[in-house]
């Protein structure tokens, strides 16, 4: 793997661990992009969401398969 | 050197009507089998004569009273495609089960051009209902309601390697890579227990360790000894406990692990893997738990983490491989992945959000309930939960995801809508494709080891094909290529 800072099992690398995370750069901006991405998100999840959950939830009974 | 593995994937979908009338659901999956047929084409029957489901690996055959009779005897509709896949309605769901893959990867695209064939299918069923009917199909294996349903992962290996061992080798892993294979749930089917959320759709469903049931008392281990290859030479490894997966990721590694574990066994380069005490509980309790770091008890007195079970393996792999001097590229990958995965576990399974069901399904859950201030009971949140699950690329919500490039993906969607109609080109499946493309009106039967033809003769004609690598592009292109139909491609057979 060519991915920097593992830890492995038992690892003793928390300072490793640590460091990658000091040289992730986020800045506010992209925090802020982040924040509005999720909330896109949920804006269209309220969209597509089944509109009468609780009657389609409670009706949802499946026969046992495999 | 290890055996070259085969794989394929089944998958039961869970099946809804919504409308004025009530439908059931046998009804509904036989119309959403028979859908995606094109218009004058007819069923193409299963050709039953090799199969054995009652057949135990231990070596006895006993009487099950819980094996249906076969599905062409209820009159339920089945059909064969030209991708070489098989879809079909069993135990009240449509179920589509891939053709023979020879790697992880192309697992992933057949695998995922089943999904798009079941949301055309269901599109295509809820046309032939009267006005207010919606057909909804979900890529999911429990309805919440005590009801479980499978989605199983067949491997081919070598009969000389004892199934004892096997199951011995392999009862570790199966329990440690829900990490992986969970597609996630709200709640569980153990009243009273507070598990607000689980790894596993099917876990609790498991009840003992080794058997050969699939629809009560699930072992962990089934015994189906039922080859669909040549018995003397192959066994079918018939892996129940997994979960059936959205995420391409997901679905990669929960093939891929097997299809590496399975080379270390046969080989004997698996150092024995801590053997747990009481696994089914154990199994449960993994589930349960989603930190991956629940002490398990082992049969000598010790303690073992999910996680450290799934690095004993993963060394135990990526030591075979380098020992090999050379791996398949998907194996690699595999690999890479896999430590990746296990590496990103060890700070926060949660992190693998995008990577894998359950914690894409936690994330979305938790930020949805944040929102709108529900608790995990909400029926809004089982909502999510179930949607999560629709086929649908408009609504469902993992495709949601999908489409604004919050989950992985790991084959173009072009390789996937060519696979809803082509075989893999270097298994037996492309053999039974093409011939089911070319000659439609001569290919009465077909099954994983057989197809059976009428060239107007006075016997039907059964094509053997007990070899899963036999029947390749490779193997018989030119040949199949040289006949006009199936009476010339016949003589050239037997010729």
């Amino acid at each position: 793997m060519s991915e920097g800072g593992q830890v492995r099992k038992g690892g003793s690398s928390q300072d490793e661990v640590e460091e990658v995370e000091q040289t992730s750069t986020e800045t506010d901006a992209d925090a802020k992009d982040l924040l509005d991405d999720v909330d896109e998100l949920l804006d269209e999840i309220d969209d597509v969401l089944e509109e009468n959950a609780e009657e389609f939830v409670r009706g949802y009974v499946q026969k046992g398969g495999q | 050197m290890a055996t070259p593995k085969f794989v394929g994937v089944e998958t039961e979908y869970g099946i809804a009507v919504d409308g004025p009338r009530e439908v059931n659901p046998v009804l509904a999956s036989s119309l959403v089998v028979g859908a995606y047929r094109q218009a004058g084409e007819r069923d193409v029957r299963w050709d039953h004569t090799d199969e054995h489901p009652m057949r135990d690996a231990r070596g006895y055959e006993p009487p099950d009273p819980h094996e249906p009779v076969g599905d062409d005897e209820l009159g339920l509709a089945n059909t064969v495609l030209t991708n070489g896949a098989r879809f079909y309605v069993d135990h009240a769901h449509p179920e589509y089960a891939t053709p023979e893959c020879s790697n992880a990867r192309d697992l992933v695209i057949w695998d995922k051009a089943g999904e798009r064939i079941l949301e055309d299918a269901a599109r295509r069923a809820a046309a032939a209902l009267p006005d207010g009917h919606r057909v909804l199909v979900h890529k999911n294996n429990t309805d919440g309601k005590g009801a479980a349903y499978g989605t199983h992962e067949n491997y081919l290996v070598p009969r000389e390697v004892a199934f004892g061992r096997l199951t011995r080798q392999l009862q570790p892993f199966f329990i440690s890579r829900l990490l992986y294979v969970g597609a996630g749930r709200l709640g569980t089917e153990f009243g009273g227990e507070d598990v607000p959320f689980q790894l596993s759709q099917r876990a609790d469903f498991f009840e003992v360790e080794v058997g050969l049931e699939t629809t009560l008392k699930r072992p962990l281990m089934n015994t189906r000894d039922e080859p669909h290859a040549d018995p003397e030479r192959y066994r079918r490894l018939h892996v129940i406990n997994g979960d059936a997966n959205l995420c391409e990721v997901a679905t990669f590694l929960k093939v891929g692990t097997m299809l590496l574990v399975l080379d270390l066994i046969e080989d004997e380069a698996l150092p024995e893997p801590p053997a747990i005490h009481r696994p089914v509980q154990a199994f449960h309790a993994i589930s349960h738990d989603l930190t991956m770091r629940i002490p398990l008890t082992t049969e000598d007195g010790g303690k073992v983490t999910p996680l450290e079970i799934q690095w004993h393996y993963f060394e135990a792999a990526a030591r075979y491989v380098k020992d090999q001097g050379r791996a398949a590229p998907w194996a690699q990958d595999v690999l890479d992945r896999w430590e990746a995965l296990l590496t990103t576990a060890e700070h926060d399974p949660r992190r693998l959000s995008g990577q894998v069901d359950w914690a894409t399904k936690l994330e979305l859950l938790e930020q949805y309930r944040e929102r709108h201030g529900l608790d995990f009971g909400h029926d809004r949140l089982k909502m999510v939960d179930l949607q999560y699950h629709d086929v649908r690329q408009d609504k469902g919500l993992y495709q949601r995801l999908a489409a604004r490039g919050r989950v992985e993906r790991l084959v173009s969607e072009a390789e996937v809508q060519a696979a809803m109609t082509t075989p893999p080109t270097d298994t037996r499946a492309w053999f039974r494709g093409e011939c089911l493309r070319r000659f439609p009106s001569q290919v009465v039967a077909a099954g994983w080891d057989s197809l059976i033809f009428d060239t107007g003769r006075d016997a039907l004609q059964r094509v053997p094909m007990m070899e899963p690598g036999r029947g390749t592009r490779e193997h018989v292109g030119a040949l199949l290529d040289s006949v006009a139909d199936a009476s010339e491609l016949l003589q050239a057979l037997s010729g």
